[in-house]
């Protein structure tokens, strides 16, 4: 059996829908994130395998940007995690709604 | 070959991700999220994109994780993570389905409409030129730009994971050694009155 493009896009969109949930469920900070990596995953399969279909790099490009941009949100966001449980010991969701300051 | 190559890492990245999802124990989430993005370089090599294959297994697997290695030391993560939710089940339900429809309400409208449509490629692949090679001619003329933002964007970004977590970034270094010795002549003279 020949391994195609489609065979390519619903593995993404499964990853995707893995990541998306997740994203939904989980209430702890750290596990969101490494969601939102899962989803950051799950597009650059897409991209790769679609450029390889039409014979293209771009596809390519795109996932090295993409893998960039999660290595600079993880710098960030952890450093913005750090922050937020030495000031309240917790990475809760649920500590982020009340607005005190 | 490719089909069982194809269908054995799918397995196994589907497996270690949702192992991720449903964890109760950060540190298992974090080492399957590890060896799930190394299951992805297969599809990589699978693709004939060898480059970005060891780009993902480095950058992902090497410096990502290993970020959030260093991260979860300080959030205590070695013991299960209680996640205060009223109704489990409900939540899962609830999730689940939205997740459904909006995957299947964003792809819908565009998953009939491209098929057999050919397009021209903008970068295309040259027979006989290795995939690194053409990595480096395309990043290096056609997106140089983007290339050389996003090596601004990974600096502002450091600096900024730098000062957050540092404490006492803001201030001046020489002015916080003399208040740390003054600090320890006061501790000092404390102690000796005591003695």
């Amino acid at each position: 059996m020949d391994i195609g493009l489609t065979h390519y896009l619903v593995l993404s969109t499964i990853l995707f829908s893995i990541g998306l949930y997740g994203v939904l469920k989980r209430k702890n900070l750290l596990l969101l994130f490494f969601s939102t990596e899962i989803m950051l995953n799950a597009v650059n399969i897409g991209l790769v395998a679609v450029g390889n279909h039409y014979g293209d790099l771009t596809g390519q490009m795109f996932a090295f940007f993409i893998i960039a941009v999660a290595a600079s949100e993880v710098a960030v966001g952890l450093g913005l995690l750090v922050l937020w449980y030495r000031k309240h010991q917790t990475i809760d969701l649920d500590s982020l709604q009340d607005m005190k300051g | 070959m490719e089909a069982i190559a194809f269908y054995l890492f799918s397995a196994l990245t589907i497996a270690m991700f949702t192992i991720v999802v449903v964890s109760d124990n950060a540190l298992y989430a974090m080492s399957a999220l590890a060896g799930g993005m190394i299951f992805i370089a297969g599809f990589f090599f699978l693709l004939d994109a060898e480059f970005l294959g060891v780009v993902q297994i480095i950058v992902y697997t090497g410096a990502v994780m290993a970020l959030y290695a260093f991260g979860m030391m300080f959030f205590d993560t070695t013991r299960a993570v209680k996640e205060n939710v009223e109704n489990k089940y409900v939540l899962n339900t609830l999730a689940g389905l939205a997740t459904v429809f909006a995957v299947v309400a964003v792809t819908a409208p565009f998953a009939g409409e491209h098929v057999g449509y050919v397009l021209e490629a903008v970068a295309p692949i040259i027979d006989g030129v290795g995939n690194s090679q053409m990595v480096g001619y395309v990043l290096f003329t056609k997106y140089l730009v983007p290339f050389e933002l996003a090596a601004i964007m990974l600096l502002v970004a450091m600096i900024a994971g730098i000062v957050l977590v540092s404490k006492t970034m803001d201030k001046n270094i020489t002015m916080l050694e003399a208040e740390v010795q003054e600090e320890a002549e006061k501790d000092y003279k404390k102690d000796k009155i005591w003695i």
